[in-house]
């Protein structure tokens, strides 16, 4: 297991990546548009979700009050997702994408699960998936509660110097690395 | 529609990048948290050095704008939320972006991630007003704080200092660790990990 990037010539990239957003944009964030893809979901199946309002700031309101809060900021950019926030998402999908094409794609055996989960929990897809697919549930919904991920938090909140950042961090590393510990004994 | 370019443009190098660095590949996330490879964290404590050095140094010389500074408001909710993170980021070996960017390197298991991730946000919009009866989600420590006063913006202080010199502290203070980090804190005998 190599990554393609020494740590030092990969932490001076991703370091003047995040430099270039706040230099250019606003920091980077992720989570927030989960709830953005929800939400275009959420009123595609039911168009009253979201609707114009003239009294709220943003000029659009939800029947849903998360996506109606701070004047239906999330209520807007579910009505018109071609914004900043979500293309860029996007554009990170496929920048990975690309990367992973041009470096050969990945293993046939990792596709399923990574080697660290196969060496302590066995070769059952199903297993992983279960795994993944609650563990996914319980990183968005922590992060939408803490108000940012590991992108928005984590490293766009500590390298500015915000409070909420290093709390963030806090709180994710005491949970994760004792819970790596427990399930992830056998290395390979 | 300049913005949709530097979206384009700024995603598209902040996804390729996360692959390059290792961070699509779960092993290398799981093997941060149980202390075995510390090549990424490594990698994002130079990233978020560097990024600080730079942000701070381009504050002090009026290169950066502090209008594009964003710091996002603490509350207790943050820890436990960072909490509930930390837990799937650990059983899973992904968060929201890196989970993302697995997926479209072409792994399953960040697929269902993903697909869980939208369930875990639904499910925090429809839950959204009773964690903020708990009081989960009220201000602390100023709510949007930095850590010191940073000239152009408006978000209160935790201590009575130069906010852009802490930042470049900080920003100094993070490349040294990810520097002295050993590779592996747990089980130093396996060589592998350098050699491979």
């Amino acid at each position: 297991m190599r990554a393609p990037l020494s740590w030092k010539a990969g932490g001076l990239l991703l370091g003047a990546v995040f430099f270039a957003a706040v230099l250019l944009v606003k920091p980077i964030g992720v989570s927030t548009q989960f709830v953005i893809f929800d939400g275009i979901l959420w009123d595609a199946v039911s168009p009253s979700v979201v609707t114009e309002s003239a009294d709220a700031k943003s000029g659009y309101t939800s029947t849903n009050p998360y996506l109606a809060k701070s004047g239906g900021k999330y209520a807007k950019n579910v009505e018109n997702p071609l914004n900043y926030s979500f293309v860029f998402v996007l554009a990170l999908i496929g920048g990975a994408a690309l990367s992973a094409r041009l470096r050969g794609g990945v293993e046939k055996a990792e596709k399923t699960m990574p080697a660290v989960w196969r060496a302590n929990f066995g070769d059952e897809p199903w297993k992983r998936y279960v795994a993944a697919f609650l563990a996914g549930f319980v990183v968005l919904y922590g992060a939408r509660m803490a108000g940012g991920c590991t992108s928005g938090h984590m490293m766009s909140g500590m390298m500015q110097t915000a409070v909420s950042g290093f709390i963030f961090a806090a709180g994710a590393f005491a949970a994760g690395i004792p819970t790596a510990l427990v399930l992830f004994r056998k290395e390979s | 529609m300049s913005s949709i370019l530097l979206a384009i443009v700024i995603g598209g190098a902040f996804g390729f990048t996360l692959d390059r660095v290792g961070a699509t590949n779960p092993n290398f996330i799981i093997r941060m948290l149980n202390l075995t490879n510390l090549h990424l964290m490594r990698t994002i404590l130079l990233a978020i050095g560097t990024a600080a050095l730079l942000t701070f140094g381009g504050l002090l010389t009026g290169l950066v704008d502090p209008g594009h500074l964003d710091v996002k408001d603490a509350y207790m909710g943050v820890f436990v939320g960072g909490i509930l993170l930390g837990l799937g980021f650990a059983v899973a070996g992904y968060c929201p972006g890196t989970g993302l960017a697995a997926a479209a390197s072409g792994r399953f298991d960040a697929m269902v991630f993903v697909l869980g991730g939208l369930a875990g946000a639904f499910g925090y919009m429809l839950t959204y007003e009773d964690v903020k009866a708990t009081g989960l989600l009220d201000h602390i420590l100023g709510g949007k704080a930095t850590l010191g006063t940073i000239a152009g913006t408006e978000y209160p202080a935790l201590l009575g200092m130069s906010g852009e010199l802490i930042g470049v502290v900080i920003g100094i203070a993070f490349i040294a660790i990810a520097w002295f980090l050993p590779d592996r804190i747990l089980g130093g005998k396996d060589s592998r990990v350098a050699a491979e």
